[in-house]
């Protein structure tokens, strides 16, 4: 292989600290010792692939794939963007696993035991897929605030949870999408623990161009994953 | 460079009906499940099996693990890898660490073959879990291949002292070959995770 096919370090200017004292959880399970740095081999440079083959017709529909017997209660939202890397170069037929709480702001996880009304229209789980442009789109409604145990009166923001992988084992991104003005996340260890310059790219926007009329309100987020770089690799 | 990585966050506590469905029996079918090899796939059959473990010694009951490995001939189900794979084994596995009884995770799969250039069979683990911000990339080696481990690129960067912690036991057992491979967040044994 050619030394400018490995794929670009994470970048620590961007990405949160394992240990970060406001988000109590870390202290007992992030690493304390210095992350070992390895050459990228055929290990790092390949990675599962998922694409159009993992997606049924619904997974893009939060708001049809829980359907009991009525449609879901909330605002609905239609989010699309681009998955792309760090030269811009469109990540295509990539698959991106979605899964996030329901209006009220209660998940369907057995474990959450908020007492906030589970919805039976709503499942909170799904998946979409890149077409050759890079370009997502999903349907749900917009995820409600919940409390958390972290401090005292602790409430998450809005947001929704993201899992790509990427081209490559290295390529690797489970992240959340936030929505703007939200006022709890100026109060939200999890989204603080990411430098300061980097914590709006967790922010989508508001498009009303995206917004369907009579419909569901548009939201815009682009995802960036690490892109190839030049050091060079093994041979 | 044009463009900034978008953050990593924390897989969080509610994962499971989004990352591994069945498993925890939501209904949604698993992308990818802790069963990675189907009867016809070569190879020598294994378990893989661990706990994550908190810098109290505390096992870590919503932990996700994902393994991406070569098949036996050490060739990725990848189109980076010019050797090709064997059919059918797509070489990634998921396991949340919930639903196992003493809150293991437990994979069936085969055991890797060498990729080649001097690397030891190994395979490549990302761990997720609610109070890890980004992920952990680490990787299993196996102890009954001394003599290609002591030669391997990536486990001779590794402080000499830290090796254990990435190496799995073997054990025989009456329903077959079982790797113990746990994994420690923190403390004395705390795994060695991959800056890669």
């Amino acid at each position: 292989m050619s030394t400018n096919e490995s794929f670009r370090p994470r970048d620590w200017g961007t990405q949160p600290r394992y240990i970060e004292p406001a988000y109590k959880s870390t202290a007992l399970r992030g690493p304390t010792r210095p992350l070992v740095p390895i050459r990228q081999s055929l290990s790092e440079l390949t990675g599962p692939v998922y694409g159009h083959d993992s997606v049924r017709p619904l997974d893009h529909d939060l708001t049809k794939n829980g359907v009991t017997d009525g449609e879901p209660v909330g605002e609905r939202i239609v989010v699309t963007g681009r998955v792309l890397d760090e030269d811009a170069r469109p990540v295509s037929n990539a698959l991106i696993e979605i899964w996030q709480a329901n209006a009220a702001g209660r998940y369907i996880h057995e474990v959450d035991q908020h007492d906030a009304p589970v919805d039976p229209n709503f499942f909170g789980g799904g998946r979409c897929v890149t077409d050759s442009e890079g370009a997502y789109r999903f349907y749900s409604v917009r995820p409600g605030a919940y409390p958390w145990g972290n401090h005292a009166n602790a409430w998450r923001p809005n947001h929704i949870h993201l899992s790509l992988f990427g081209p490559a084992f290295v390529t690797r991104l489970v992240t959340q999408m936030y929505f703007p003005g939200d006022p709890l996340l100026d109060l939200d260890p999890i989204f603080l623990a990411t430098p300061e310059a980097a914590r709006e790219r967790l922010i989508a926007k508001f498009s009303i161009d995206v917004t369907e009329p009579d419909f569901a309100l548009g939201y815009v987020f682009d995802i960036v994953l690490r892109g190839r770089g030049e050091t060079p690799m093994e041979s | 460079m044009a463009l900034k990585q978008t953050p990593s966050q924390t897989v969080g506590p509610y994962f499971a009906f989004g990352l591994t469905p069945e498993q925890y029996g939501y209904p949604l079918d698993d992308v990818a499940g802790a069963v990675m090899c189907g009867r016809d796939i070569d190879g020598e059959r294994i378990r893989i099996e661990g706990r994550v473990l908190d810098g109290e010694g505390a096992v870590i009951s919503d932990a996700m693990i994902e393994l991406w490995q070569a098949d036996a001939q050490g060739r990725y189900a990848h189109p980076r890898d010019p050797r090709g794979s064997n059919a059918g084994f797509a070489g990634f596995g998921r396991c949340g660490t919930g639903t196992d009884p003493d809150k293991r995770f437990v994979f069936d799969t085969i055991k890797p073959g060498s990729i080649g250039d001097g690397h030891a069979p190994h395979i490549n683990v990302t761990v997720f879990m609610r109070g890890l911000l980004v992920h952990g990339f680490t990787r299993i080696y196996f102890a009954d291949e001394e003599q290609a481990n002591a030669a391997d690129p990536v486990l001779t960067e590794v402080p000499e002292a830290r090796r254990a912690t990435l190496t799995a036991a073997r054990g025989e057992t009456p329903s077959g070959t079982i790797y113990r491979f746990d994994i420690h967040m923190q403390g004395a044994q705390e795994t060695v995770f991959f800056d890669v």
